[in-house]
């Protein structure tokens, strides 16, 4: 008899006005006993709905039956199946608007909290599994190259490698990770968990070259020419957009990828790091998706007095996963909506002292479906020391500036017809730098089908012998 | 990590160091410049190369020990290993086509323009050397930047070299003799930049400056490092570092470099206390 209850076990939190002074993570997670309970809830219906919801249609009712048996490393294999990072997804996908989206039981009541139980099932498996035998691919397998260890490439190369390829994943950066690093934050996903997935995948024989920029140290055409037989670009969208606006190159400026990499790449918030980051008082961040959520919070934490959210649009369009809105409020975040930013006022010292607003309006419904703001012609003035500018970003130019024949659109973004697939023979991408910015599963999600058509590619080209 | 192969002190404060690196040694170019930090609590340093060695391997860097980070650096030693070293980064500069160019160094720019100059001189062009230095026993690459000039004027703040003066004073001076420049390149202090670009507006000749703002990651991630440029934002970790010196809004550049002083300041009097109060204890 399933669990009738229409709420889900509830998840204890840190409490908001403790936590938004440290970096711990927020979301404690569930418990056995929690995590059984929850699965209960699963109605395990035929037409399973919240497969089809999931870009990487993780078995969802095969993986909670099994917690619901309290059988938790069986759980975990059918979910680590379709899932190479089920740690991180269980943390960071926006549930509401795919799985448990799609649930039944959010019909009347709350959905079962699938990625819940999907983080409680990595966690328990990171705790408890025996440690794995390192493996490494066969003499002579075929070598891919995979540009990006952020979630595509991690994905990828974690389904290569699975497949008996001898990968090597490049990154510019000193750490792994990619945006699970410099830009999700440890309160929300603690970067040990990151680096356990990552030496997870080293084991399986993944190779990691750190401090590599491909395009200056060495160009896609000299990695085929070192003897990869295919390459997967997965670099992101890392390039920062601004606002535009008078006043926007004073000290106390940040790009909130600036921001969010000085406090959790380069740890700004501990103080036995050298980092440098300005000690704010008051803050605006002006975006309204889940990497101004971070970046507010990361504020707080880092002591400011008051942040705010600046956001020229109402809440109801704001793109940010609701937990994190939640979250956010819990920890004293202002919000002010429909507050377009016109221009930042600096001191003599050329350090940010005010930001002027318009004060915007919902009109009609816009291309993207939501309702366009308009300024309605009253300003106003908000009293701060920090700007941290969250409002986008897009594909880095510098693979697309070095590889002769690798087709963008005007975005920037690499052109792949069928997802995957780039205009160059041998190389593939998938994730933010074919999508524009978007999520870690759905990242994750192009990097397994890219493996796909790898392996596909490397097959019909006789590189790997039947 | 990245081992150093060698190191020797140009001054008191200033060390040259060459880096076992092959895939940036088999890249790099002038104009170019790398990242390094010493170890996982260091910050990211941006520093321009002052030469390769494709064959050998290595990238060599010269580099002022003024803050923590570059104290750090100068306390190892030719066998030590660096964390993180990444390049080459930045857009090489465009050193085709010119036939006279006043090459203008201020202090550890030299550095920087040294290779510039070398390149220009090895491709045919006609170079002046202009460096300028606060006094005569910090002078570095003397020789080396005579080997590759038509002349090289060294001028001091002080006067202790026996020529007392700035650099624009000897810019100024070689343009009224008569020389016609097509091209100056300027590389120090940003406000060294400034005045040189002040001066050569006036005669109407192009000149190039390199910029070295604060920045992270050097690949045109983080933004820090945004210059205005003909009113534009540029990234001079991939726009630049070179930019066209009339176009450049310094003033802006050198608020944005003195962002952190405080915080640069205090680590550096925290890291110096710890050497003293260890070197006590020896």
């Amino acid at each position: 008899m399933p669990n009738m209850q229409l709420n889900k076990v509830p998840m204890p939190e840190a409490c908001p006005t403790v936590r938004n002074r440290n970096f711990e993570e927020v979301a404690k997670g569930y418990t056995a006993e929690d995590a059984v309970l929850e699965a209960q809830r699963c109605l395990n219906c035929k037409n399973k709905p919240c497969v089809s919801g999931c870009p990487v249609n993780v078995r969802i009712p095969e993986f909670i039956a099994r917690v619901a048996a309290g059988e938790f490393e069986e759980a975990y294999s059918i979910i680590r199946s379709t899932n190479a990072l089920p740690a991180v997804c269980g943390r960071v996908c926006p549930q509401e608007n795919q799985c448990e989206g799609k649930c039944i039981r959010g019909v009347k009541g709350e959905s079962v909290g699938i990625g819940r139980l999907e983080r409680f099932c990595a966690d328990y498996h990171m705790q408890h599994a025996a440690e794995t035998a390192a493996a490494e691919p066969a003499e002579g397998a075929v070598r891919v190259a995979v540009i990006g260890s952020g979630p595509a490439g991690l994905s990828c190369a974690g389904e290569l490698a699975r497949r008996g390829y001898r990968v090597t994943i490049f990154e510019a950066f000193h750490t792994a990770g990619g945006v699970l690093v410099y830009g999700i934050p440890e309160f929300r996903l603690p970067k040990a968990i990151v680096k356990a997935e990552i030496e997870g995948l080293k084991k399986q024989g993944v190779e990691v070259e750190l401090d590599t920029v491909v395009g200056r140290a060495v160009t896609v055409d000299e990695l085929f020419a070192e003897g990869y037989s295919a390459i997967f670009i997965g670099s992101g969208a890392g390039l920062p957009g601004f606002l535009g606006i008078p006043g926007e190159n004073s000290c106390g400026v940040y790009s909130a990828n600036e921001y969010l990499t000085r406090v959790n790449l380069m740890k700004a918030y501990r103080p036995e790091y050298d980092t440098p980051i300005i000690r704010s008082k008051k803050v605006a961040v002006v975006g309204g998706g889940n990497v101004a959520m971070d970046a507010a919070r990361c504020a707080m934490r880092l002591g400011a007095e008051e942040v705010s959210i600046v956001y020229r649009r109402s809440e109801a369009e704001m793109p940010a996963r609701r937990e994190e809105v939640h979250h956010a409020k819990e920890e004293g975040i202002i919000f002010r909506m429909l507050t377009n930013p016109a221009a930042i006022t600096a001191d003599e010292n050329g350090f940010v002292k005010s930001m002027t607003c318009d004060v915007m309006a919902l009109g009609a419904p816009d291309a993207s479906g939501r309702c366009r703001p308009e300024p309605t012609g009253e300003q106003i003035t908000l009293d701060v020391d920090t700007v941290i500018v969250a409002v986008g970003t897009s594909p880095n130019p510098l693979l697309r500036m070095t590889t002769p024949g690798l087709d963008t659109d005007r975005r920037g973004c690499i052109t792949t017809p069928d997802g995957v697939t780039t205009s160059r023979e041998g190389v593939f991408a998938g994730g933010d730098a074919v999508t524009g910015a978007a999520t870690v599963i759905l990242a994750m999600g192009a990097g397994r089908e890219a493996a796909d058509k790898i392996d596909a590619y490397c097959h019909e080209k006789g590189y790997v012998k039947a | 990590m990245f081992k150093i192969v060698k190191k020797y002190p140009l001054n008191d404060t200033t060390d040259f160091l060459s880096v076992y690196a092959p895939r940036i040694a088999a890249k790099a170019q002038p104009g170019q410049f790398i990242i390094f930090r010493v170890d996982e609590t260091g910050e990211r340093i941006p520093l321009t190369i002052a030469g390769y060695d494709r064959e050998a391997g290595t990238v060599s860097i010269i580099f002022q020990k003024v803050g923590k980070s570059t104290m750090q650096l100068g306390a190892l030693n030719e066998g030590d290993e660096i964390l993180d070293f990444v390049g080459p980064l930045g857009t090489p500069s465009h050193l085709d086509g010119y036939s006279r160019v006043a090459v203008i160094g201020g202090g550890l720019g030299c550095a920087i323009a040294y290779p510039q100059a070398k390149y220009l001189h090895e491709n045919g062009a006609k170079v002046d050397i202009i460096a300028g230095f606060r006094s005569k026993d910090i002078i570095i690459l003397e020789d080396e930047m005579k080997a590759c000039s038509e002349t090289l004027t060294i001028l001091t703040d002080d006067g202790s070299n026996g020529n007392k003066g700035l650099v624009t004073d000897g810019l100024k001076a070689k343009i009224e003799e008569g020389v016609k420049y097509d091209l100056v390149i300027a590389i120090g202090p940003p406000m060294m930049m400034k005045f040189v670009c002040l001066l050569t507006k006036q005669y109407g000749i192009k000149t190039i400056v390199s910029m070295n703002p604060i920045m992270i990651d050097g690949t045109g991630m983080c933004g820090g490092c945004r210059v205005s440029v003909g009113g534009k934002i540029k990234f001079a970790c991939v726009d630049g570092p070179d930019f066209d010196g009339h176009e450049v809004d310094f003033d802006e550049m050198i608020r944005r470099n003195r962002m952190y002083m405080d915080q640069e300041r205090h680590a550096r009097d925290e890291h110096c206390n710890m050497m003293k109060m260890a070197d006590k204890a020896n």
